[in-house]
């Protein structure tokens, strides 16, 4: 009892003195509780029979009666099928791509070239979705788009692209890759930049060549940092970017381009069936948090068995 | 690695295929820009038709003065500004402070204010949720809903944390001994020092803005509010069945293809003006918001 009044004591006069940095906190904790945290307690909708009228709180409970709808519907099972060939796909295709980028970036030694290179490479990142999904429509369009003139130059039938389900990946992940894997090398470029000279040098005088350099030091000395970023990506696996794929896909490409995230934007956003789109968010939102964590734990073991 | 004395004949072939890849690789990223651009351009029947390859054919500005007399395209541009820099002014000033209070070692509560942060980087209650507080919230359809709703998130808080908490306690105590509070301390101490994390903040914030879409294609539905991504997207899903417009083609000096290009490209150029800034900085910025993450 007395020591709760001391740290009662104690506590009013930290507050006294020390106010102003919780006056700073506030907005934050604020807005992290009424932007984040509160749609958090709304989740409970995956579990309720939720009526606009009657709300979040007092909606009646039905337990996992939309997970049961979710599991047996063959919309929802296509969904997470696509999520994961999607995430899957560009993880096979994407994440090597800017370490070769780095790897090769590092081998050019006209700084002129190199800047003007990179400058270029990493512009498409800083590029908004609906104008990349723009510039995918026009090129690929089938009448007057340039990959079909291009196509009927070469003596092939022009494809309308973007109503064949088989395109609607390699599109998607296509425009992925050269939007993001120019930037995505920095992290890779920064790691090489760490690289200590003096091996490179030694090797020089045992008469390595740069391609044996590139292989034998620069590759295992960023390895660490290729792990890494692949446990973070793997952690992410579940972020396809669904943005791009509303602006691209369409009824006849749903079958190979639907994920959990599409769908939910159709049939939670347009379709106002909320409680059941919650449900699939929330199912969702555990697979990320589960793989998040375990990419976590992985990569704490890795990290401290690294510096041993 | 840059003694070229040292380079076999192995070693030059090695650099030159390297140095052509690269090539290939930096012409197919600028590609699909010149050709919007030349596209925006073109006539729009020589468009329409495919014949476009890397410059205009039939040079015209038909499509631009189409976009261009369209009030809807200004008004949207407007609104993109006003999303950006007021977004980016709402962010810095809840930022700052709170990763400022949540760097103080006297921060009672400290572990379970940055841990509050930090499960929002792990956890997400998903779209719907979000969606029905901010209906409760009445932010639908507004300037503020969409400024507030995304002016923070854990990542540029934790990025701009970790930058205060590596400054040295040497450098305030000179500010302390003068008497200054916390407020002061951390504008004229901690800011200035700060310089390099609180720009790649702003470019982030200012990035994400200027390049939104998907909240504000579901929160606004009044036409006047919404911002050019938004506009586009209209566009090319309205035009795109559009079946007068496809008719029009016959004298056209504008096309589907022609009109979408120009708004890209409208689009595009101050994120151009403005990329050699973003440049400079994010070399820098990134890496050290990457390296202690």
């Amino acid at each position: 009892m007395e020591n709760m009044q001391n740290r009662m004591s104690w506590l009013k006069e930290h507050l006294r003195n020390e106010w102003q940095i919780y006056v700073m906190l506030a907005p934050t904790i604020i807005w992290f509780i009424v932007f984040l945290y509160k749609p958090m307690y709304g989740l409970q909708i995956a579990f309720k029979d939720y009526s606009i009228f009657r709300g979040v709180a007092n909606s009646p409970w039905v337990g996992f009666e939309h997970f049961h709808t979710l599991f047996g519907s063959d919309q929802f099972l296509r969904a997470v099928k696509n999520t994961f060939m999607i995430s899957m796909l560009s993880l096979c295709f994407g994440f090597p791509m800017p370490i070769i980028l780095a790897l090769m970036f590092n081998e050019i030694t006209n700084q002129v070239f190199k800047k003007t290179a990179q400058t270029i490479v990493y512009l498409p990142h800083f590029i908004s979705t609906v104008i990349i999904a723009g510039i995918v429509i026009t090129a690929f369009s089938p009448s007057a788009g340039i990959v079909n003139t291009f196509l009927e130059w070469l003596g092939f039938e022009s494809i309308y692209f973007l109503i064949k389900p088989e395109w609607f990946r390699p599109i998607f992940i296509g425009s992925g890759i050269w939007q993001e894997a120019g930037f995505s090398s920095i992290v890779f470029l920064a790691a090489i930049a760490g690289v200590s000279p003096s091996l490179y040098e030694s090797a020089v005088v045992d008469g390595a060549s740069r391609w044996q350099m590139m292989w034998k030091i620069t590759l295992p000395a960023i390895l660490p940092t290729i792990i890494i970023m692949l446990i973070i990506r793997i952690g992410n696996l579940l972020e396809v970017g669904f943005e791009l794929i509303i602006l691209l896909y369409q009824p006849s490409t749903y079958s190979t381009g639907d994920v959990i995230n599409t769908l939910i934007y159709r049939q939670g956003l347009q379709g106002a069936q909320y409680d059941l789109a919650a449900a699939a968010g929330l199912f969702n939102a555990t697979v990320a948090f589960v793989l998040v964590m375990t990419a976590n734990t992985i990569s704490k073991r890795y990290s401290r068995t690294s510096l041993w | 690695m840059t003694n070229m004395n040292l380079y076999s004949r192995g070693d030059k072939f090695f650099v030159r295929i390297n140095m052509v890849l690269i090539a290939l690789f930096t012409i197919s990223t600028l590609y699909p820009f010149i050709y919007i651009t030349a596209v925006s351009f073109s006539n729009g029947s020589e468009a329409a038709a495919g014949n476009v390859v890397w410059r205009p054919l039939g040079f015209t500005i038909g499509a631009y003065e189409r976009v261009l007399s369209e009030p809807l395209f200004w008004s949207s541009y407007v609104n993109t500004f006003i999303y950006t820099i007021g977004g980016t002014i709402v962010s810095l000033i809840i930022i700052i402070p709170g990763a400022y209070a949540l760097s103080r070692r006297q921060l009672v509560g400290r572990r379970f204010w940055n841990l509050m942060v930090a499960f929002t980087m792990w956890f997400n209650a998903g779209l719907i949720p979000f969606f029905l507080n901010m209906r409760d919230l009445g932010l639908m359809d507004s300037y503020f809903g969409l400024i507030i709703a995304f002016a923070c998130n854990a990542f540029n808080i934790i990025l701009l944390r970790n930058f205060f908490e590596a400054i040295p306690s040497s450098f305030e105590e000179a500010a302390r001994m003068d008497g200054a509070n916390e407020f002061q301390v951390l504008w004229k101490v901690f800011v200035p020092l700060s310089k390099p994390a609180i720009v790649t903040i702003t470019l982030f914030c200012m990035v994400a803005r200027w390049n939104g879409f998907f909240w504000a294609m579901v929160l606004l539905k009044d036409e006047g509010k919404i911002p050019l991504q938004v506009y586009l997207r209209q566009v090319i899903a309205e035009l795109q069945d559009d079946e007068e417009f496809g008719q029009s083609l016959i004298d056209a000096t504008y096309s589907f293809e022609t009109v979408t290009s120009s708004i890209m490209v409208c689009s595009i150029i101050p994120v151009l003006i403005f990329y050699p800034f973003i440049q400079k900085y994010f070399n820098k910025g990134i890496m050290m918001g990457g390296v202690k993450e």
